[in-house]
C-alpha cells in the first residue's frame, strides 16, 4: 500500500531530511510515524503523497511510483489518499457541509449526489448536526472531524495524518483516534506521524515507525520479528541442550 | 458552471480584497487613460496645425487656362496629394481685401489686379513630412507657367521635429506607464491570490486537477481587470468632464482606445492570475 525504497531527500544547503530510509506498510495496517521535531516525518508525508520526491529511492504508493507518475498525475494518487493535517486546513469561508462537499466537487462528482454524500460523511464522523455550521465557529476536534470528512470523501485506501491531535484537548484526542481505527477496522491503512509517545503507548495494537535525524531508528514490527526468533532460538537451544 | 459559480462565490466571500485589487487595478489604469487623453488631444492639436501646410504654386500672368487645368489633374493625382484648389486673380484679390482689411483701400483702388493666380495644393494626413512637401513643390515647380512655388520650409521642418519628439516621448513614456500599470495589477492580483493559497494547496491534496483549480481564479482574474478597466474608464471620463466643462475644450479618447484599455485590463488580469496561481500549484 505504501512502499519506500531505500528514501532519501536531500535539500540542497540543508543535508538530508530523510536518509535511506525503507518501510512497507500493507493493506488495513495502522502505523505510527514517531520522532522528534524535524526528524523527517513530514518530509516522508509529503513523499508520500508526492507532493515532493526522492533525492534517490523510490515511494510507491496505492500503485503510484514516484519514480513514474508526473506532476500532471499526481491528482490521481491524490484521490487514493487521504490527508489530515494538525492546522485542519479547513476553508474559513464555508460550512462544514461545504468543505466536504468542495472536495467532492473538484473530483467532478455529480452535483446531485454531492449533497445526500458529504452529509453521510459527515455523520461518519459524528458531525451530522453540524453540518451548517461555519468551519470557524466549531472546536478543534469538530474542525478534525470535518477534515477527516473531507479526507475520506474519494473513498481513500489509504489515510495520511499529520500530527492530527496536536491542536486538540485529551476527549477531542480521543474521539479522533477512535475514529481512525474504525476506518482502520473497515480496512483503511492509516499513516500517522506524531511526536507524542503518550499517545502511542495508549494504543499498543498499532505498529511504530521512528525516525530520528532523516533515518528510520526503529520499526516494531522488524522488532518484533526479530525478538520472536530470538526466543525461538533460546527455546531451540534450551530444548536441544 | 464551476467555474463561474466559484468565482462569483469568491467575490461575495471577500468583497473587501477582490474590491481592493479591482480598485488598484483600476487606478493603475486610470494614470495610462490620463496619459492616453492627454497624448490623443496633444495629437489632434499637432493635426490641425499639421492641416494648414499647403504649398502654393503661383502662376504666371501668361498662362493659358487648359494648361493650368491640366497641372492641376497631374497634381491632383500625385498619391501624397489630397486637393488642389485653383485660386484665381479675382478670388486671390477677394481673399487679400478680407483677410487684410488694414489694406483695404489700396486693393480696391487698383486699376490692374497685381496679384497672380495660383495653385494651392493640400497634402494627405501623414504625408506632410518635410521630404514630400519638398519633392511636390519641386514638381509643381516643373510647370514652366509656375512663377514660384511657396511652402515655409522653417516652418514645416520645426513643425515635424516637434512631431516626431511628440512621439517619440509618447511611445517611452507609454510604455513606462504601462509598465508601471503592469506590475500594479500584477502586485494586485498577487495579493489576492496570495490570500487563497491556503484554498489552492488544500484542493491540490483533495485530487484536484490543475486546470479546475485554475478556472476559477482565471475567470475572477479577468472580473476584477475587467472592473478596474471600467473604473478607470470612469475616472478618465470624470477628469475629461471636468476639463471640458471648466478649464478648456478637449477631446474624449476614441473609442476604440478605450475598447482597448478594458481589453488589456481584463487580459492583463487573466495573465497574472495564471501566474500568480502557477506559483501555488506547484508547491503542493
Amino acid at each position: 500500500m505504501i512502499k519506500l525504497i531505500n528514501v532519501t531527500r536531500e535539500f540542497q544547503g540543508k543535508g538530508k531530511a530523510l536518509d535511506d530510509v525503507s518501510f512497507h506498510i500493507k493493506k488495513g495496517e495502522f502505523a505510527f510515524l514517531t520522532g522528534h521535531s524535524g526528524s523527517g516525518k513530514t518530509t516522508a508525508l509529503r513523499l508520500i503523497h508526492m507532493a515532493d520526491r526522492p533525492t534517490e529511492g523510490e515511494t510507491r504508493v496505492s500503485g503510484f511510483s514516484s519514480d513514474r507518475t508526473s506532476r500532471r498525475e499526481v491528482w490521481k494518487l491524490r484521490r487514493r489518499v487521504g490527508f489530515v493535517f494538525q492546522d485542519f486546513r479547513l476553508l474559513p469561508g464555508r460550512t462544514a457541509h461545504e468543505n466536504v462537499a468542495f472536495a467532492l466537487e473538484v473530483t467532478g462528482a455529480r452535483s446531485a449526489g454531492i449533497k445526500a454524500r458529504a452529509q453521510r460523511l459527515l455523520t461518519q464522523v459524528g458531525l451530522a448536526p453540524k453540518a451548517g455550521s461555519m468551519a470557524t465557529e466549531l472546536s478543534g476536534g469538530e474542525q478534525q472531524r470535518v477534515a477527516i470528512a473531507r479526507a475520506l470523501a474519494n473513498e481513500p485506501l489509504v489515510l495520511l495524518a499529520d500530527e492530527p491531535t496536536g491542536n486538540l484537548d485529551d476527549r477531542a484526542t480521543r474521539g479522533i483516534m477512535e475514529l481512525f481505527w474504525e476506518l482502520n477496522a473497515l480496512g483503511m491503512s492509516v499513516l500517522m506521524a506524531t511526536h507524542d509517545l503518550e499517545l502511542v503507548r495508549k494504543h499498543p495494537r498499532a505498529r511504530v515507525l521512528e525516525l530520528d535525524q532523516g533515518k528510520l531508528v526503529y520499526d516494531s514490527m522488524k522488532a518484533a520479528t526479530a525478538e520472536s526468533a530470538t526466543t525461538d532460538e533460546a527455546e531451540a537451544s534450551t530444548a536441544g541442550g | 458552471m464551476h467555474t463561474l459559480r466559484e468565482a462569483i462565490l469568491a467575490f461575495r466571500r471577500s468583497p473587501l480584497l477582490t474590491g481592493l485589487s479591482a480598485a488598484m487595478v483600476g487606478l493603475a489604469l486610470f494614470v495610462v487613460g490620463l496619459f492616453a487623453l492627454a497624448t490623443h488631444n496633444l495629437r489632434l492639436a499637432l493635426e490641425s496645425v499639421e492641416e494648414r501646410i499647403e504649398i502654393v504654386a503661383y502662376i504666371r500672368n501668361s498662362a493659358r487656362n487648359d494648361e493650368i487645368l491640366l497641372a492641376r489633374r497631374e497634381l491632383l493625382a500625385l498619391p501624397e496629394v489630397l486637393g488642389v484648389e485653383l485660386i484665381t486673380k479675382e478670388e486671390a484679390l477677394e481673399i487679400a481685401r478680407r483677410d487684410l482689411p488694414e489694406f483695404g483701400e489700396l486693393f480696391t483702388d487698383l486699376a490692374v489686379n497685381p496679384l497672380p493666380a495660383s495653385l494651392e495644393v493640400q497634402l494627405r494626413p501623414g504625408r506632410r513630412d518635410p521630404e514630400t512637401v519638398e519633392r511636390v513643390a519641386a514638381r509643381a515647380r516643373l510647370y514652366p507657367f509656375i512663377e514660384d512655388v511657396q511652402f515655409g520650409r522653417e516652418w514645416v521642418d520645426k513643425l515635424f521635429t516637434l512631431r516626431r519628439i511628440g512621439g517619440l516621448t509618447a511611445s517611452v513614456m507609454g510604455a513606462a506607464f504601462a509598465m508601471v500599470a503592469a506590475l500594479i495589477i500584477g502586485a494586485a492580483v498577487r495579493i489576492a491570490v496570495f490570500a487563497r493559497r491556503e484554498e489552492i494547496m488544500i484542493m491540490k491534496l483533495v485530487g484536484a486537477r490543475d486546470g479546475f483549480i485554475r478556472r476559477p481564479f482565471l475567470v475572477e482574474g479577468a472580473i476584477t481587470g475587467l472592473l478596474g478597466g471600467l473604473m478607470a474608464l470612469a475616472l478618465t471620463y470624470g477628469t475629461f468632464w471636468v476639463v471640458f466643462r471648466y478649464l478648456f475644450s478637449v477631446a474624449w479618447i476614441p473609442a476604440e482606445w478605450a475598447g482597448l484599455g478594458l481589453l488589456s485590463g481584463t487580459v492583463f488580469g487573466v495573465f497574472a492570475t495564471g501566474l500568480a496561481v502557477r506559483k501555488y500549484l506547484r508547491e503542493v
